[in-house]
């Protein structure tokens, strides 16, 4: 028998004319069948939407097959629904008609319509609520009306993208227990859910199979079946050694990748790309983890600071990248660099930040060589841009060079003037003139 | 809330071969209308004149018939950016063709062909009114249509990505996607351009209504005509009856049908939380109270719509089932038949470019010069136009601006004065010139501005009622005064909006300058050397080639101040003053 989703080998490259390939999704085999809730687990950036895009038909695979119930899929999947982060209701439409809109191409009578929308409004926990607008609604409540409006559809697959990230802890979970019931007992005819989610805990309360990405191409790295029985807890010993498992696969990979990277770097000086973390908040946390003093475990670390870990993990790859913090077994620790920072003064701290800089990032070397070698010490923003996109692809560049100017000015390594897009360096004699 | 007067004109990114393409296909487009609709002429006999009565009671009658050229011209307005903005959103090729197109298009003084127009409708309906009509409708057209097209294909293009995926996931067809979502998404946009583009268009009414051509002259009967008679009278009491009927239509207009459309579309806001100041409308809020109104509402146009969704639901499925059964042959055959067609199109369209490249080359380097000179002449009053106009909005709209009492009683009459037809008082003041002999050549400038400053007075007050509180209190807690408190606080918040009013005034002066620049009263004739009484001359001489060279002056000076002033400021003002806090 056919598998109700199945993907062959699916890529996906994103190119432009002169520019180097990005590759996102790189060779991605999974087989789906009927009665399963997959969670696809990644660090951001990995490509999981993407994937999720690829199921649903929206977005074209460069290379490889989907197929639904053994029918490879050419336009829109017609078997599923999906769930988004971002709601992505109807602002203009009531809850009924958000709902109502779902089954706007099916061969029954407006009024069997109604009746069925306003089931699935009963459902989902809205009833009273049919005729407000979603501007009217809590975060929660409108991803419950994503999720009926959805689920009214009667598709094979649910497809849901980070559903539950844009919500608050205790709505977040409140939804999830929710969902779960209905899937659990059976009440809605879905027959596979597929979660996209960097929410490592979640992916283990809810789903029965976890699959694990990497990043920078994503390749399926593990399919972990979850057999913990329902309702799990969250506190129980099996539940966070599965956690801490598919944790430390996680960071394993990264790990992995970066002595490659290192490495690359070290040879052809190509440039690594940089977490996207703002000095302050980089700062910020070194002080964070002096003040904790004892080695943390990051995962309880993010737990107390309310963050999720995907979250917290950028700037961690940053403290680790400027040498101010090294990981091991899943425990962060303060370098002496890293304390002599965080016990530094403004100034002292900018000196270090410097040092560090110049020593370990390669590109901050390069800027400084290029600004030093021009006669008016000044070099337009798109020259660099040029540089970086070489190697990290047209759409990542622009993001790069905004960290590495926010960087590179906290360092004061070279300014920057945004009207005019420049970047440059500040001449000492001039500013000596300037406060006389 | 923001708020400019008109939206923004379109800028395109950057000029490609495309766009040269483009602009030689429009070139020729206009130039086989013109020639199609010249060629069919018919002189025009002089009894079917139909008689202007200065009498007030025939006002309503007269403003009548001018509000429904207005309307006509709306809806088909309306129509055309609803096709021409869907086709530019939804295909990639056809948007690079299309948005260009849209740039070009609207740089063409729409004025300059009014007698041309007229003689070609005329043609198509020889002995009856029908003609005047319609070129009178067509040219108010061609004076909202931009705008609105423009706005709307934005929109549609900034529809977010997640609900895109939404409309594809549910399978939705092309009506319940444009009736679902581009529409509803557009919406804000759309009404808002609309009331603009309605506001700036009795400009044009004014202007087509009454009209010579050829050494006829044509009277329509209407609010304009009306005005342009009471002239060649020398009736004053007529012409302030004409005035005050003009001003209580806009009044009407805009409380009636403008302001509850725009209350209305505040449900069509994509901010998910309510904002505190809403637009509000008394006429508005009475419907929604009346019985009779929710009935009709309810009963007869709910039932339509219904019965109107209901078959484009049932065509929709019927199309894709057959779309699944139709073999893939065929499909490419149709697609072929429809390239085949819009190519052998475009070839007639280059054709008649020939033609009119051809036509072009009887002049003679002087003639071109002259031409590019006479460009510039009145390039120079545009600039002086806007220049004059800032010295006095920028003071006067920010006091007005700072007090909240007086921007709520001056807004709206800004807005009127606006919308008022400027032309109606050119005669008037050309009478004032020649009894003090003033010199025309600067006197124009100061007619430009009569209908343009009010673009600009209204974006300073509206850009110093967006000034956040706390930054005026900031500049107090500083001591900042006189001109310090200028150049830190009023004059950078209020810069992107005085950019905005700028753009629209001078784009707005371009075309004022065909009728400004050459202006009659009674038998005298004040002409100021300049483009836009070039086109006149030439246009009542039948002068082809220089018609023709002309107007594509004017579009490429138009273009190119654009390109090389407006879009630079335009792009300082969106990243160096603009309100918003965060960064990218």
């Amino acid at each position: 028998m056919a598998w109700l989703l199945e993907l062959n080998r699916v890529s996906k490259r994103y190119d432009a004319p002169g520019e180097q390939k990005v590759t996102v999704l790189q060779d991605i085999d999974l087989r789906i069948g009927e009665g399963e809730f997959v969670a696809i687990l990644g660090p951001s950036g990995s490509g999981k939407s993407t994937l999720l895009r690829i199921i649903a038909g929206l977005v074209p695979a460069t290379s490889g097959t989907v197929s639904y119930l053994g029918q490879p899929v050419t336009d829109t999947n017609p078997g599923v629904s999906m769930v988004f982060q971002s709601f992505a209701l109807f602002p203009w439409l009531t809850v009924l008609e958000n709902v109502e809109l779902g089954l706007r191409y099916k061969d029954i009578s407006p009024q069997e319509k109604r009746t069925k929308a306003l089931n699935v409004i009963d459902m989902i926990g809205l009833d009273g609520f049919e005729g407000a607008y979603p501007k009217e609604l809590s975060g929660g409540m409108r991803q419950r009306v994503g999720l009926g409006r959805a689920l009214v559809m009667e598709p094979d697959i649910l497809l849901m993208d980070e559903p539950f990230s844009a919500l608050d802890v205790l709505t977040a979970e409140n939804l999830r227990r929710d969902l779960l019931e209905l899937w659990l007992e059976k009440k809605i005819p879905t027959k596979s859910i597929i979660m996209v989610t960097h929410g490592i805990e979640e992916a283990v309360y809810m789903a029965d199979r976890a699959v694990v990405l990497s990043r920078d191409p994503a390749t399926v790295i593990a399919d972990i079946k979850i057999t913990l029985p329902h309702w799990r807890e969250r506190k129980d010993e099996p539940f966070t050694r599965l956690v801490d498992r598919i944790y430390s696969i996680l960071t394993h990979s990264r790990a992995a990748q970066e002595t490659v990277q290192a490495l690359a770097s070290g040879a052809g000086r190509k440039f690594t790309a940089l977490p996207h973390v703002p000095s302050g908040a980089l700062t910020g946390f070194l002080e964070l983890l002096d003040d904790l003093e004892i080695k943390s475990d990051l995962y309880k670390l993010a737990d107390e600071l309310m963050f999720e870990l995907d979250d917290l993990l950028p700037i961690v790859e940053a403290a680790q990248l400027l040498g101010f913090a090294t990981v091991s077994q899943g425990d962060i620790s303060l370098t002496p660099v890293g304390k002599a920072f965080a016990a530094a003064n403004v100034l002292e701290r900018k000196e270090l930040f410097r040092r560090q800089l110049k020593e370990r990032v390669p590109i901050f070397e390069r800027i400084r060589w290029v600004l030093d070698s021009k006669r008016n010490r000044r070099m337009p923003r798109e020259f660099f841009l040029e540089v970086i996109r070489k190697s990290v692809g047209v759409e990542a560049a622009e993001m790069q060079l905004d960290t590495i100017i926010d960087w590179g000015r906290y360092a004061e390594l070279f300014a920057y003037d945004e009207t005019s897009r420049v970047l440059y360096l500040e001449d000492e004699e001039d500013e000596a003139a300037a406060r006389v | 809330m923001k708020r400019l007067l008109a939206s923004v004109p379109f800028m395109p990114k950057k000029w490609t071969w495309v766009d040269l393409v483009v602009a030689l296909f429009v070139f020729g487009l206009l130039y086989a209308i013109v020639k199609l609709g010249t060629g069919m002429g018919v002189p025009l006999s002089e009894h079917d004149q139909p008689h202007i009565a200065l009498h007030w009671w025939m006002l309503p009658y007269y403003a009548g018939r001018s509000l429904l050229r207005m309307f006509i011209a709306f809806l088909g307005s309306l129509l055309f950016t609803f096709v021409y903005g869907r086709i530019a959103a939804t295909y990639r090729l056809a948007e690079r063709i299309l948005v260009p197109l849209l740039d070009i298009l609207q740089s063409v003084p729409v004025l300059g062909f009014l007698s041309i127009t007229v003689t070609g409708f005329m043609a198509l309906f020889p002995h009856r009114l029908l003609g005047a009509e319609l070129a009178s409708i067509f040219a108010i057209f061609t004076s909202q249509v931009w705008n609105m097209t423009f706005g709307f294909y934005q929109s549609v293009a900034a529809i977010p990505r997640e609900l895109r995926e939404v409309s594809r996931v549910m399978h939705m067809d092309a009506y319940t996607r444009f009736t679902r979502l581009e529409l509803p998404h557009a919406m804000v946009t759309l009404v808002w351009n609309s009331m603009m583009s309605f506001g700036g268009a009795w400009f044009f009414l004014a202007a087509s209504e009454s009209i010579s051509v050829l050494g006829h002259h044509i009277q329509l009967p209407g609010i304009g005509s009306y005005m342009a008679t009471a002239y060649l009278e020398g009736d004053v009491r007529a012409l302030i009856e004409a005035i005050i009927a003009m001003i209580v239509v806009i009044i009407l207009v805009d409380q009636l049908f403008w302001r509850p459309l725009v209350a209305w579309s505040q449900k069509f806001k994509m901010e998910l939380s309510n904002a505190t100041d809403q637009p509000t409308s008394w006429f508005l809020q009475f419907l929604r109270r009346s019985q009779l109104a929710g009935w009709l509402s309810n009963q007869v146009f709910g039932r339509l719509a219904q019965a109107i969704d209901g078959w484009m639901l049932r065509r929709a499925k019927r199309r894709q089932s057959r779309r699944r059964g139709m073999p893939g042959e065929r499909r490419r055959a149709r697609r072929a038949a429809v390239a085949a067609c819009a190519l052998a199109a475009a070839g007639l369209v280059m054709y008649y470019g020939y033609l009119g490249a051809l036509e072009l080359s009887k002049l003679g380097a002087m003639e071109v010069a002259e031409v590019f000179l006479y460009g510039f002449y009145t390039m120079l009053r545009v600039f002086f136009a806007t220049l004059l106009a800032l010295l006095w909005t920028i003071p006067v709209g920010v006091a007005i601006g700072l007090s909240p009492r007086a921007s709520r009683i001056a807004q709206p009459l800004v807005q009127i004065a606006a919308s008022f037809p400027a032309n109606m008082f050119f005669p008037f003041v050309a009478l004032l010139y020649l009894r003090w002999h003033v010199n025309f050549q600067l006197g124009a400038v100061s007619l430009m501005m009569l209908g343009t400053q009010w673009y600009i007075l209204f974006n300073v007050i509206a850009g110093t009622m967006n000034i956040p509180n706390d930054l005026k209190e900031a500049t107090k807690v500083l001591r900042l005064r006189g001109w310090g408190r200028w150049k830190h606080l009023l004059l950078p918040a209020i810069f992107p909006y005085v950019i905005t009013g700028c753009i629209t005034a001078s784009g707005g002066a371009w075309n004022a300058s065909i009728l400004a620049e050459l202006v009659r009263w009674k038998q005298h004739t004040l002409v100021a050397s300049g483009l836009g009484s070039l086109i006149t001359i030439a246009t009542t001489d039948g002068n082809w080639p220089v018609i023709v060279l002309s107007m594509i002056v004017m579009a490429i000076f138009v273009t190119l101040i654009n390109q090389l002033v407006w879009r630079p400021l335009m792009r300082l003002a969106e990243r160096r003053y603009r309100m918003e806090i965060s960064g990218r």
